[in-house]
C-alpha cells in the first residue's frame, strides 16, 4: 500500500487554478521530486500536503488516514523552508529542540536527541551558535536537522538548496541523499533545478501550468520525456518534424536534408526530440544532416556548439575527449542514431 | 585646504553639532544650573549655589506623591500600551492587503490630531454626566453617576489612547523583519497558535517592543497636555508641577529642580530596562 497517496488535488485562485487534479502514490521511503518552472503549482501542492493551504477539492491521505481536516500542527510531517526559517533568537541546538519540546519529550531525551540530530548533519561543534552567526550551508543542515529530528512522516523539502553557491549545492545533494537514504524517511523535494531533481530522486513529477506532465523516475525522464515540455525542461533537447520515406522498400525519416534509415523501426509520427549529446559530428553522408558550425562554447568537461542548418538551430554537446572540434563558421555534418529520435506530444498551448 | 584626517568627521558633522549643542545641550545645561539657583518670596531669584531646592523636594512627602503618581501613571500606559500596541501591529501584520493599510491608517490617525484637542474629546467623555458614566448608569452597572475627571484611571486611558499609536509603529516595524515561514515551521514542528506567538513571535519582535515602551514611558512621564487637562488642579504630576513652579508661583529654581529630577529618574529607568532586555534577547539584536 502506498505511504501518501494525493488524489485528485486541486487549488483554484479565483480563476487562476494553481493545481489542477494532481494525483500521485508516494511509497514509504521513496524520493519523489516537484519539478517545474515558476508558477507550475509545485510548490502550492507542497504547501497543501503541509497544510498550509486549504485544497479546494481532492483528497490527501496519509498512512490511509485522511489528513483533509487534520490542522498542519498536528500532521507530524518535517518541512525544510527555502529560506530555512531557523527561528533566529535560539541557538542550533534550541532550534533543532523545539519539535520535541513540542512532543512533550523530556530534558534528557530531548538532549540525546538533538545530539544524534546534530551528528547526522555533523554540526555537533555548533550547537550553541546562533544562526545569524552561521554560514549558508550550516543554516541548511540546521534546518534539515530541525526537521528530522521529529521522526516526520513525510520530510517535506521547498527548493532547500537554492540559496546555496554551486559548489556547496553540489556537495549538499549528494549529502542530502545519503541522508535520507539512512533515516529512510518517505520525501518530497520541490525544485525547479532539474539537474537536482535528477540527482536526488526515486522518481520525478514533471508538472507545468498545474498539471502533470510526466512521472518517471529520472533516467526514463530524460530519456523519453512524454512530451515537448519534458525534453525541454529535463535537459537540452532539440526537436524535429521528421517526414516518413519509403527508399526500396525501408522506412526511413526525412530531416532537412538527412534522410535516416530507421533500421526496422516504424517512422515516428509527429515532433521527435534529439538529445544534444547524442548527436556526432561526421563526413558528408546521406543520412547525416549539413549546417554551418555558428558558435562553440567551452565547458570543461564538454563543448557546447550551435549548429544552423535547414531545420533550423540545432545544439551539440560533445564530450572534451581529445577529438578535434570544429572551428566556427565551419561547415559540419551531424548524424544520430534512429533509436536517439524520441517521439513526443506537441507542446500544447506552447507560446 | 589640507585638513587632518582626524578632524574631518568633526568638521563634517559640525552643523549638526552646532544645532544640537544650541537647541538641546544649552537649554538643558541651564536648567541644571538654575536648578541650584536660591528664590526669595520677595527678591526673586537669587544667583547663589543652594541644593535647597533639591533638599526641599526629597524631604516633602507632597512631592514624593507627585513623583509616585507620575511614574505610576508612566508604568500603567507603558503597560497597556505593551499589550494593546503589540496585539494591535500583530493582528494588522496578519491582515490581507487593502485592510492592512486602511487599518494601519486608522491606528495611526489619531496621530494628526492634536493633543490637547483629543484629551478634551475625552474631557468630555469622562465628566459625571458624560458618555460613558451616562451608558454605564443606563446598562445597569453602576447606581450613581462616574467621573473619571481628576482621577488617575482617567489619565492613564487618555494618554494610552494618545501614545498606542507609538508602540503600534515600534512593534510593526520589527514584525516586518520576521521571516514569514517562521511561523510555518514552528507550526509545522506541532506547535499550537498561541505558543507559535509566545516562543517565536514575541521573542523576535522584542526589540521592537522594547523601543516602544521606552518611547512610550518616556513620553507618558513627561507627558503635559493630558495630565493638565484631565488631572487638573488636584492630580499633579511633575511636568504639571514644574509648569506651575515656573508660571504660577514663578519658583523657577524649585520648578527646574523638579525638571532635573524628573529626568534623572526616567533615565535610570529606561537604562536599567533597556540593558535588561539587550542582555535576555542579545542574540535578536544582532
Amino acid at each position: 500500500m502506498s505511504h501518501l497517496v494525493l488524489k485528485g488535488l486541486t487549488k483554484r485562485y479565483g480563476n487562476l487554478t494553481a493545481v489542477d487534479g494532481l494525483s500521485l502514490s508516494v511509497d514509504q521511503g521513496e524520493f519523489v521530486s516537484l519539478l517545474g518552472p515558476s508558477g507550475c503549482g509545485k510548490t502550492t501542492t507542497l504547501q497543501m500536503i503541509a497544510g498550509f493551504v486549504e485544497p479546494t477539492s481532492g483528497s490527501i491521505v496519509l498512512n490511509g488516514k485522511d489528513l483533509g481536516r487534520v490542522p498542519a500542527n498536528k500532521r507530524g510531517l518535517g518541512i525544510v523552508f527555502q529560506n530555512y526559517a531557523l527561528f533566529p533568537h535560539m541557538t542550533a541546538g534550541e532550534n533543532i529542540s523545539f519539535g520535541l519540546e513540542m512532543q512533550g519529550l523530556g530534558k534528557s531525551e530531548c538532549r540525546a536527541r538533538v545530539a544524534e540530530a546534530l551528528k547526522l548533519v555533523s554540526l555537533e561543534h555548533l550547537v550553541d551558535r546562533h544562526p545569524a552567526r552561521m554560514s549558508g550551508g550550516q543554516q541548511q543542515r540546521v534546518a534539515l536537522a530541525r526537521a528530522l529530528v521529529i521522526r516526520p512522516s513525510v520530510l517535506l523539502l521547498d527548493e532547500p538548496l537554492s540559496n546555496l553557491d554551486a559548489k556547496l549545492r553540489e556537495e549538499m545533494q549528494l549529502e542530502l541523499r545519503s541522508i535520507q537514504r539512512t533515516v529512510g524517511t518517505t520525501t518530497i523535494l520541490v525544485t525547479h533545478d532539474q539537474s537536482e531533481a535528477l540527482a536526488l530522486s526515486d522518481r520525478i513529477v514533471v508538472m507545468n501550468q498545474g498539471r502533470v506532465e510526466q512521472v518517471a523516475d529520472p533516467f526514463s525522464a530524460y530519456e523519453g520525456p512524454a512530451s515537448q515540455f519534458v525534453g525541454g525542461f529535463l535537459g537540452k533537447a532539440n526537436v524535429f518534424a521528421p517526414c516518413p520515406e519509403d527508399y526500396e522498400g525501408q522506412p526511413r525519416a526525412r530531416i532537412g536534408e538527412a534522410h535516416i534509415e530507421m533500421e526496422g523501426r516504424p517512422v515516428p509520427v509527429g515532433a521527435v526530440i534529439v538529445r544534444p549529446e547524442k548527436i556526432l559530428f561526421s563526413d558528408p553522408s546521406v543520412c547525416a544532416l549539413p549546417g554551418r558550425l555558428k558558435t562553440r562554447v567551452f565547458q570543461g568537461n564538454h563543448w557546447l556548439c550551435q549548429v544552423d542548418t535547414s531545420v533550423g538551430e540545432v545544439s551539440v554537446i560533445r564530450q572534451n575527449d581529445g577529438q578535434s572540434i570544429p572551428a566556427e563558421g565551419e561547415t559540419v555534418y551531424l548524424r544520430w542514431r534512429a533509436q536517439d529520435m524520441r517521439p513526443v506530444t506537441p507542446q500544447e498551448g506552447a507560446p | 585646504m589640507i585638513v587632518d584626517p582626524r578632524a574631518r568627521p568633526w568638521l563634517l558633522s559640525a552643523p549638526a553639532l552646532v544645532l544640537y549643542a544650541t537647541f538641546l545641550i544649552v537649554p538643558l545645561f541651564m536648567v541644571f544650573l538654575i536648578s541650584f539657583f536660591d528664590f526669595q518670596f520677595y527678591g526673586g531669584i537669587q544667583r547663589v549655589f543652594t541644593l535647597k531646592n533639591y533638599v526641599e523636594i526629597l524631604t516633602d512627602g507632597y512631592y514624593y506623591e507627585i513623583y509616585a503618581r507620575t511614574f505610576g501613571v508612566a508604568a500603567a500606559v507603558t503597560l497597556i500600551c505593551l499589550v494593546l500596541g503589540s496585539t494591535e501591529a500583530y493582528v494588522l501584520s496578519r491582515m490581507s492587503n487593502p485592510w492592512k493599510g486602511l487599518f494601519l491608517m486608522v491606528v495611526l490617525g489619531p496621530l494628526l490630531i492634536s493633543v490637547v484637542v483629543r484629551t478634551l474629546g475625552w474631557a468630555l467623555l469622562f465628566g459625571s454626566t458624560g458618555l460613558i458614566s451616562q451608558a454605564l448608569m443606563a446598562l445597569g452597572l453602576v447606581s450613581g453617576p462616574v467621573n473619571l475627571m481628576y482621577s488617575n484611571l482617567g489619565v492613564t486611558i487618555a494618554l494610552t489612547h494618545v501614545l498606542v499609536p507609538f508602540m503600534v509603529i515600534a512593534v510593526w516595524a520589527s514584525l516586518q523583519r520576521i521571516n514569514p515561514s517562521s511561523e510555518a515551521a514552528a507550526l509545522s514542528l506541532g506547535a499550537s497558535q498561541f505558543t507559535v506567538v509566545r516562543r517565536v513571535i514575541v521573542p523576535q519582535i522584542m526589540p521592537g517592543i522594547a523601543s516602544g515602551s521606552i518611547i512610550v514611558f518616556a513620553l507618558a512621564a513627561s507627558a503635559f497636555a493630558t495630565p493638565e487637562i484631565i488631572g487638573g488642579r488636584r492630580l499633579k504630576t511633575v511636568a504639571t508641577a514644574a509648569y506651575d513652579e515656573f508660571l504660577n508661583t514663578l519658583n523657577w529654581p524649585l520648578g527646574a529642580a523638579l525638571a532635573v529630577l524628573l529626568l534623572v529618574a526616567t533615565m535610570i529607568v529606561l537604562l536599567a530596562a533597556n540593558r535588561l532586555i539587550e542582555r535576555r534577547y542579545s542574540a535578536v539584536y544582532n
